[in-house]
């Protein structure tokens, strides 16, 4: 190595520091003018079509692709596991969302088959269909940030609204409802 | 009155901080006695006008002096007085308070311990720790001041956030700061060793057991903030990936890496640059680490809100400090030769492969945890999750683990690999038993290859002193005088590494918790893996701050009754603000753990884990915090001048 490479490759932290910090510096100055908020949880995926995908059904029900959720939609589309205490939480709203004749699609994530099964005995189901997403390789393409998490597709497949966390009525009252005239 | 003074305590405490930047680094530089000699006092002097600061805000919270407004806002007169006090550290200014204090203590004990030291290096390490206490005293005093007044005061504070109202989490930042900025020390010496343009085996030998109180601190502050987010968030895992829980975890990664590249600068004099550069790159983790968290930029649960105008001072403080000492390290590093030459297998190599290892996973954790911050600048949202960070983190473990025992067994300078392997066939062995019969036992690769690991780093780790004593190859008395003769820094070494063993396995056994979440009726039954958990009553409960919904839960097993616990949902009256009191019941090798969700029908919703090993997670970390500090006892870091030190140095390297 010539004494001129050496040096180089000695001022390379500096380089990687230096582009950290000013990576940090625009962001902060973002934040300054409220262009940018560290708290709002990313929707990448509002506004664009349902994603591909293909996911075997919960035993005895069948399972759904893309195609059957654009033949059926609007529907909402949830995301559930039976480890998940804030899904618990939600069936109560699902269930009278599902009495207001609103077609739920329910996405079983990480989770094994007989668990969720057993979850829907306890609290209730409001699915019309459910589909198993154990290695939570769909969720990936919705671009999920946890359970439950809740999209409503529009007539035409797009992804309208996602809902990170339960559903409350609070929720349903001030977001879903108006998006659901809108959409529906 | 007393805030005043605490107010005036912190501005002396800035003027010496200044002084100590000043004088100590150009006397070094002059070459002036006088001048080198007044470092030590100045460090005591900024360390006692600190602790007379902190001991006032102390004072103000204890008396419920709601004209203070960060006591106004952080406490209230209801609040036990254990959380009055920890409330102070539990809040933006009075962190930062704490930080500087740790800092200043880390710069007294150089002076109160360094007296063997060199006075110009001891003169240069305080002074560059002088450089950056007054950068962030500066910082307290002007921007983040937690003495301002609040007039008039309100009747009651608004409390503290309950979630930190919390035994685990009053101790917690205490302790991980400690770790944090006691790698200020190591940093301090790498500065220093550039300004002198030297490094050598004295200096390892100076470095080591800052950087092993620093890490045994740290590994102990990590180990406290996993089990209170285990016990107190009520969600039943140990660690979540969340960018609070990386920025500890990476300068843990880093100060470990450093622990042992020292080992091999001290020993033969190699890797000079390597260990500046850590030492450098670990405290300068530790600074983004605890100041990129407060600054709000990460979305996290532990961020304090603070202004984006305080982050601006903060980031132009930590561009001054990284910067300036990276800028340094470009220009003065050339100068540092090694002097020691080793084989690719010795063991040297394998520290420098756990070197690789071990940064490569904090390179990773660190892209992991910085990328959505990256994507943001670039206009685009998006998170990385625990997917991720097991994904990447784990397959590099693997060779991490693998090497770690052998190498504890190579030679230093040239060895051969078989003959090591020989002396760890029995440990090869049991951990394949290990793994085979855990296989066969539960159908689950990753569970197996976990025991297996775990099994593999505990009797690896005994391989050392097994080898040291020739136990089972001389007689057992002869073995036991062997075993009185060794230094302490084997049987720390060796009870650390046996520690990450212990955590492995407890990591390994939580791949097997079982979990089911019910609805149920009081006078009815839950199943789970055999415990049946009766739900005896539910009522309502009071505390000093908070009423409480407590469920009165009675747990058998085939009929044999283990415990009742009282899993609760407390609400905070003042901060309106509702957490759930998880309930565990813990026999060392499995938790019962239970939270209380809400009500529905008159049913509660409840959480049950059976969590087998996790207390082992904590206790295996405990284990090598425990390590740490045995090595810290060795007579070998404790005695004899430099120059003696470093004719010892030779002596043991010929031994070894």
């Amino acid at each position: 190595m010539t004494p001129l490479q050496r040096r180089a490759l000695l001022l390379a932290p500096f380089g990687f520091a230096a582009i950290g910090g000013s990576a940090m510096w625009v962001l902060l100055e973002r934040l300054r003018d409220g262009a940018y908020d560290p708290h709002a949880v990313p929707d990448p995926m509002v506004g664009k079509p349902v994603p591909h995908f293909a996911l075997p059904g919960l035993q005895p029900g069948s399972g759904f692709d893309t195609a059957e959720v654009l033949k059926h939609a609007p529907l909402l589309l949830n995301f559930f596991a039976s480890w998940c205490l804030p899904c618990a939480q939600e069936a109560t709203e699902l269930m009278r969302l599902k009495q207001r004749g609103l077609p739920i699609w329910g996405v079983v994530y990480k989770d094994k088959p007989d668990a969720a099964a057993a979850f829907l005995k306890q609290n209730g189901n409001p699915y019309r269909r459910v589909a198993v997403d154990e290695p939570g390789r769909v969720a990936i393409d919705f671009g999920l940030y946890g359970v439950p998490e809740t999209y409503l597709v529009d007539r035409q497949g797009i992804l309208r609204w996602r809902w990170a966390g339960g559903l409350s009525p609070s929720v349903v009252r001030d977001w879903l409802t108006p998006l659901l005239k809108t959409y529906t | 009155m007393i805030p005043e003074l605490g107010h005036f305590a912190l501005a002396l405490a800035v003027a010496i901080a200044a002084a100590q930047a000043v004088l100590p680094l150009w006397g070094a530089h002059e070459r002036d006695p006088r001048l080198m000699a007044a470092a030590p006092g100045l460090a005591l002097g900024q360390m006692i006008a600190l602790l007379a600061s902190y001991a006032c805000l102390i004072w103000s919270a204890v008396v419920d002096d709601f004209s203070v407004y960060n006591i106004a806002e952080n406490s209230s007169s209801t609040k036990p007085l254990l959380y009055k006090i920890t409330g102070t550290w539990g809040n933006h200014e009075g962190s930062i308070l704490l930080w500087c204090l740790i800092l200043a203590v880390c710069g007294g004990a150089v002076g109160l311990f360094g007296r063997r030291l060199p006075s110009p290096l001891r003169a240069r390490v305080i002074g560059v720790l002088g450089c950056v206490s007054a950068g962030f005293l500066l910082f307290t005093l002007t921007a983040s001041n937690p003495f301002t007044r609040l007039w008039p005061p309100p009747i009651n504070g608004h409390d503290m956030n309950p979630l930190l109202q919390d035994p685990g989490l009053a101790f917690h930042p205490p302790v991980l700061y400690s770790g944090y900025i006691g790698f200020s020390i190591p940093f301090a010496f790498a500065i220093a060793a550039l300004l002198e343009g030297r490094v050598d085996a004295a200096w390892g030998r100076w470095v080591r057991p800052w950087t092993l109180a620093a890490w045994s601190l740290l590994t102990g502050g990590i180990a406290l903030g996993s089990w209170w987010a285990y016990y107190e968030l009520g969600w039943g895992g140990y660690w979540f990936w969340d960018p609070v829980e990386n920025a500890s975890l990476l300068p843990w990664l880093a100060g470990t890496a450093l622990l042992h590249s020292a080992i091999v600068v001290e020993k033969r004099e190699a890797l000079k640059i390597w260990t500046i550069l850590l030492a450098i790159g670990t405290f300068s983790l530790s600074l983004c680490g605890t100041f990129l968290v407060r600054s709000g930029i990460l979305n996290s649960v532990h961020a304090f809100a603070v202004s984006p105008t305080r982050g601006v001072f903060i980031l132009v403080l930590l561009a001054l400090v990284i910067g300036s000492s990276l800028v340094l390290f470009a220009f003065r590093a050339p100068a540092m030769a090694p002097t020691g030459i080793f084989a690719p297998i010795s063991r040297e190599g394998t520290l420098v492969l756990n070197n690789v290892l071990l940064c490569s996973i904090c390179a990773v954790v660190l892209t992991g945890t910085t990328y959505p911050l990256f994507s943001a600048v670039f206009g685009e949202k998006l998170s990385v999750g625990p997917p991720y960070f097991e994904l990447t983190v784990f397959p590099l473990c693997i060779p991490l683990f693998a090497a770690m025992s052998v190498g504890q067994v190579l030679p230093w300078k040239r060895a051969a690999l078989w003959p090591a392997l020989r002396r760890l066939w029995w440990a090869a062995l049991a951990a394949a038993v290990v793994a085979a019969v855990v296989a066969f036992g539960v159908h689950h690769a990753l569970t197996a290859l976990g025991f297996g690991a775990a099994a593999w780093l505990i009797l690896g780790a005994l391989a050392e002193p097994v080898q040291r004593l020739r136990l089972f190859r001389v007689p057992f008395s002869h073995a036991r005088a062997r075993a009185a003769a060794q230094p302490m820094a084997v049987w720390g070494s060796a009870i650390a590494h046996a520690g990450l063993g212990v955590t492995v396995a407890g990591i390994a056994g939580m791949t097997l918790a079982m979990h089911l979440i019910v609805a149920v009726a009081p006078g009815h039954t839950a199943h789970l893996d055999g415990y049946d958990f009766t739900l005896l009553d539910l009522h309502d409960a009071s505390g000093p701050n908070y009423t409480a919904r407590v469920a009165d839960l009675r747990i058998t097993h085939h009929g044999q009754e283990i415990a009742t616990l009282h899993p609760m949902r407390r609400h905070f009256t003042i901060q309106n603000q509702t957490t759930a009191d998880t309930a565990i019941q813990t026999n060392g090798f499995r938790d019962l753990y239970t939270v209380l969700g809400g009500e529905r029908d008159g049913k509660a919703i409840l959480r049950l884990n059976v969590n087998p090993l996790a207390p082992w997670i904590w206790f295996g970390a405990l284990v090598m915090a425990c390590g740490g500090a045995l090595s810290l006892a060795d007579r070998r870091l404790r005695i004899g001048a430099p120059a003696r030190r470093r004719r010892e140095a030779a002596v043991y390297g010929a031994a070894e």
